[in-house]
């Protein structure tokens, strides 16, 4: 609320205007993943494992087939054979076995919910009734789920003869480990034994999903000459096509993909589920074929974000300067390898000045859904453990947990996570911000508690295509190809405004199919108003200079005697020129004015943020209820303030649910026993209070209009802020997640 | 298993569809009618994306068989606005950023109508506890919560009954 609505001297930047696409959202006409047909459109449903670890001895379809109404059914017999190669997959890059076995089990089921056949039928009650009748044989195995299991001697192995990465010597023996990486400078048992002070804990957190409101859902359509198309919602249509035309074997350019509105993916988004079976089902059934993913099938069968089990010991100093810090984590990361230990171990190192300090992570599986991103992934688990130890430092030394971490935050300059120089970063001045917050000082209630935590985010850059083009009448056509999952439209049609320096309203902003416009990755890591942006800028510019270049030529003028100036070509001779009669004249002799910028930026920078949270902790039942809460953040220029601080806003309340309410609970078969939203408790209206934003603007200068990647830094912090403010409000230190009112009563009652 | 008539009325207008006696009441919407703005979140109740109204009570319509359409009256988000002219809580969510992804928004916009024609004037606490069946993952509810203070701001000044 607090954003200054026009700090400089721009004119449409940082002002709230209606985002292009809201009144579709809000009459009901808007179309998502579930809402798209097509004609002669047919429906699919999954099969899935009932086991966490089993081998699949036979699949008898003929039942089902036998149905009336079935069209088409599908094995993993029907999926090309895979290469054991790595590929690029959204944020990260994975094994193509695995994002083949993800889509669909390939010889071994890894966990409940595993998809192990499908139907297509003409009919969803046909297709679900024909799934039934498949026959599946299974040799059920051992299974395991905690990371202690996992690891453990003797423990049943996911994947056969896996031997773990990053390690030297490498180990002989094959486990569930398949990596760790490791980052250190120094001697940081030295530097801790000779610490004033030092704070140590053990803590653990359990998986969380994303908990999109939207299940996933395609259509697909196979055509008999091998060409194929597929209506996806998806957080990048570009990344997900190429996924899905590699896992089978098509030409990637034989596969169009077209956006639909996305209900909600924060990482969970930029991998392919449905999208193959989709399409081999529309190849065996010659119709365009549905799937979507009910409520349960999301829980189990597509992937939240990874529990983490951590060592943490961090030293200072009597003046409260850190002298070293020590971080051993193990990623519960389902069935599959690369869960997010990379961002984990940086995320312990990107916020403060170490002068020693050794982190190492763990990339365990364990039968559940294989992890994907999950808005900044891998952090707000690694800011819990490093955030409470601070924490815990600061009621050491006696310091106000704002100034231990003003004393030790990095500035412009300081080594980053990996030793490269931060740039024009603002922790500091978020810091300040906080400390400065009526809400720092603000008496509490008794009972209540105050706790603070930072946060820092590394943000991304990467690929994006953008294209402007001039209509006739000097309207302005954006076009890309990132998804809006949370209004990155405005933002794009006030940053071609701005450069065009036209009214937000003459600019209409859409988002192309995979035949339209060129590559872009997926809308994740923070990068779409930076990269996208960039590229919509720089679109902006080139069409500039060719209205420059023609009005000079329309006038009987010099280039350099033409400026651009509200919208209009301003010539000698007091001529002028506007964008609509320059573009009117296009088609005599000029050709059309339109532009296109493909970018790959990398000079983006991270974001940082502090929040401030104030919890009431009820002795009786141990519920927790936060009662105030303020989100501080760097977030470069605001674009759109109102949209900037929804993102704040959005990653603190999911943070919030990640603090105190939300798990997945296995039972000893290792089946999810909360696979819905009655008791994957995620935070409703009620359980909440007002979340106030502070947009802090420290610019970035490597961006035309200073943006910071801000949608993934909010959920950083939360985790700790409320847990520190439970242990302010109690005096107890809880260290594992979530702060459910069972496990709070059961502390309380410890002592 | 042979389909049932349902004769009934959709934002005003006379509506028939055929449907299986087990089908939801948002599926027939979805399906048959072709009214995708109530959406399926869940399937079970627990998030209030395909909230509809039927005979001025708000329903879950994934929890309502379509059967039960029968003789009644449903109103739907596609009904809130009047042609073209938005709904005051449909102003307040554009004008103040309440929706960033916008699939739980249908709802929220259909149960928040619902709650101002009860009570013109909610504070905060029963504006966060009627709205409290539905989920919204992207905007923490802050922005939600003030666009229907605002709507309901509004729609006092302009003597506008929900």
């Amino acid at each position: 609320m607090n954003a200054p609505d026009n700090p400089r001297k721009f004119k449409v930047i940082g002002t709230r205007p209606v985002r292009p696409d809201g009144v579709e959202k809000v009459t009901g006409k808007a179309v998502y993943g579930p809402d798209f047909t097509t004609a002669g459109m047919i429906q699919g449903a999954i099969l899935r494992s009932p086991h966490a670890h089993a081998r699949i001895l036979s699949i008898d379809t003929s039942k089902a087939e036998a149905l009336p109404g079935v069209k088409a059914v599908v094995t993993s017999a029907d999926f090309p054979g895979q290469e054991s190669k790595v590929v690029a997959a959204g944020e990260t890059s994975s094994n193509l076995q695995h994002i083949a076995s993800t889509c669909m089990a390939q010889g071994k089921v890894l966990y409940v919910g595993h998809a192990v056949a499908a139907v297509a039928a003409t009919t969803k009650a046909i297709a679900e009734a024909a799934a039934k009748l498949i026959v599946v044989e299974y040799e059920v195995l051992p299974h395991v789920i905690e990371v202690e299991e996992a690891l453990a001697d003797g423990s049943p192995i996911l994947h056969e003869g896996m031997i773990t990465k990053g390690l030297e010597p490498a180990p002989t023996k094959p486990s569930n480990a398949s990596a760790v990486f490791t980052l250190e400078q120094g001697d940081v048992d030295a530097a801790l034994a000779a610490s004033a002070v030092t704070a140590s804990g053990k803590y653990r957190t359990a998986p969380v999903h994303q908990g999109y409101i939207e299940p996933h859902a395609c259509v697909a359509s196979w055509n008999a000459d091998g060409q194929a198309q597929l209506w996806i919602s998806s957080q990048g249509h570009f990344d997900l096509r190429n996924q899905t035309a590699t896992v089978l074997q098509m030409p990637i350019s034989d596969l169009r993909t077209y956006p639909l509105e996305i209900g909600g993916g924060f990482g969970g988004k930029t991998g392919i589920y449905l999208e193959p079976v989709a399409l081999l089902l529309s190849r065996k059934s010659g119709r365009p074929v549905r799937l979507t993913m009910s409520r349960e099938e999301v829980f189990a069968g597509s992937g939240p974000a990874p529990g983490v089990v951590a060592d943490i010991t961090i030293g200072a100093d009597s003046d409260g300067t850190i002298t070293a810090l020590k971080l051993e984590f193990w990623n519960q990361s389902g069935a599959y390898p690369g869960s997010t230990i990379h961002p984990g171990v940086m995320t312990a190192l990107g916020a403060y000045r170490l002068p020693a300090f050794w982190a190492r992570g763990w990339d365990v599986l364990s039968n559940f859904a294989g992890t994907k991103a999950y808005r900044a992934p891998g952090a707000p688990q690694i800011a819990f453990v490093v955030e409470s130890c601070l924490d815990d430092l600061a009621r050491k030394l006696g310091m106000d947990p704002l100034d231990l971490r003003l004393k030790n935050a990095v500035r412009p300059g300081d080594p980053g996570p990996v030793r490269l120089p931060h740039g024009a970063i603002g922790y500091v001045e978020c810091l300040e911000a906080a400390k400065a917050h009526p809400h720092w000082s603000a008496p509490l209630e008794p009972g209540q508690g105050r706790g603070v935590a930072g946060a820092f985010w590394g943000n991304y850059g990467g690929q994006s295509t953008a294209s402007v083009a001039i209509a006739s009448d000097g309207s302005v056509q954006v076009t890309t190809g990132s998804p809006d999952i949370g209004g990155s439209r405005a933002s794009m049609a006030i940053m071609a405004a701005e450069t065009l320096q036209v009214p937000y309203e003459s600019v209409r902003v859409a988002i192309a199919d995979t035949g339209s416009i060129g590559y872009s990755m997926v809308t994740g890591g923070s990068r779409v108003t930076f990269a996208t942006g960039k590229a919509v800028v720089e679109a902006c510019r080139e069409v500039l200079a060719t209205l420059v270049s023609r009005a000079a030529s329309l006038m009987g003028a010099e280039e350099a005697q033409v400026e651009w100036r509200d919208g209009a070509a301003h010539g000698p001779d007091e001529q002028v020129l506007s964008m609509a009669q320059i573009a009117a004249k296009s088609g005599q002799f000029s050709g059309p004015l339109s532009a296109e910028a493909a970018v790959n930026p990398l000079d983006y920078l991270p974001a940082f943020a502090v929040h401030i949270c104030d919890t009431a902790v009820d002795p009786e039942t141990g519920q927790v209820e936060v009662t105030r809460y303020t989100a501080v953040q760097d977030v470069g220029t605001a674009i759109h303030p109102d949209y900037v601080e929804g993102q704040l806003q959005g990653g603190a309340v999911q943070g919030i649910g990640w603090a105190l309410n939300e798990a997945y609970l296995f039972d000893g078969n290792g089946r999810i026993e909360n696979p819905g939203f009655l008791d994957y408790r995620m935070p409703v209206a009620s359980d909440l209070p007002m979340i106030d934003t502070v947009l802090v603007e420290v610019p970035n200068p490597a961006h035309p209009y200073g943006v910071k990647g801000v949608g993934e830094a909010p959920i950083v912090p939360p985790l700790a802020a409320v847990a520190n403010a439970v242990r302010d409000a109690t005096g107890k230190r809880f260290t594992q997640l979530p702060l459910a009112p069972d496990r709070v009563l059961a502390g309380l009652k410890a002592g | 298993m042979s389909k049932l008539a349902i004769t009934t009325t959709v934002n005003g207008d006379p509506a028939e569809f055929l449907c299986d006696p087990g089908e939801t009441l948002l599926d027939a919407l979805r399906g048959s009618l072709g009214l995708t703005g109530a959406k399926e979140g869940c399937g079970s109740g627990d998030c209030g994306a395909c909230t509809v109204m039927l005979d001025g009570a708000m329903v879950c319509s994934c929890l309502v068989l379509a059967p039960e359409a029968e003789g009644r009256k449903i109103e739907t988000i596609e009904g809130v606005a009047e042609g073209s002219v938005l709904h005051p809580v449909q102003d307040k969510f554009l004008e103040l950023g309440a929706l960033q992804c916008g699939f739980c928004t249908p709802g929220f916009i259909v149960a928040a109508k619902a709650l101002l024609e009860r009570n013109p004037d909610p504070d905060e606490t029963e504006i966060r506890y009627w709205l409290a069946g539905n989920l919204c993952r992207c905007t923490g509810y802050d922005k939600i919560v003030r666009a229907v203070q605002a709507a309901a701001a509004q729609m006092r000044q302009e003597g506008v009954s929900a």
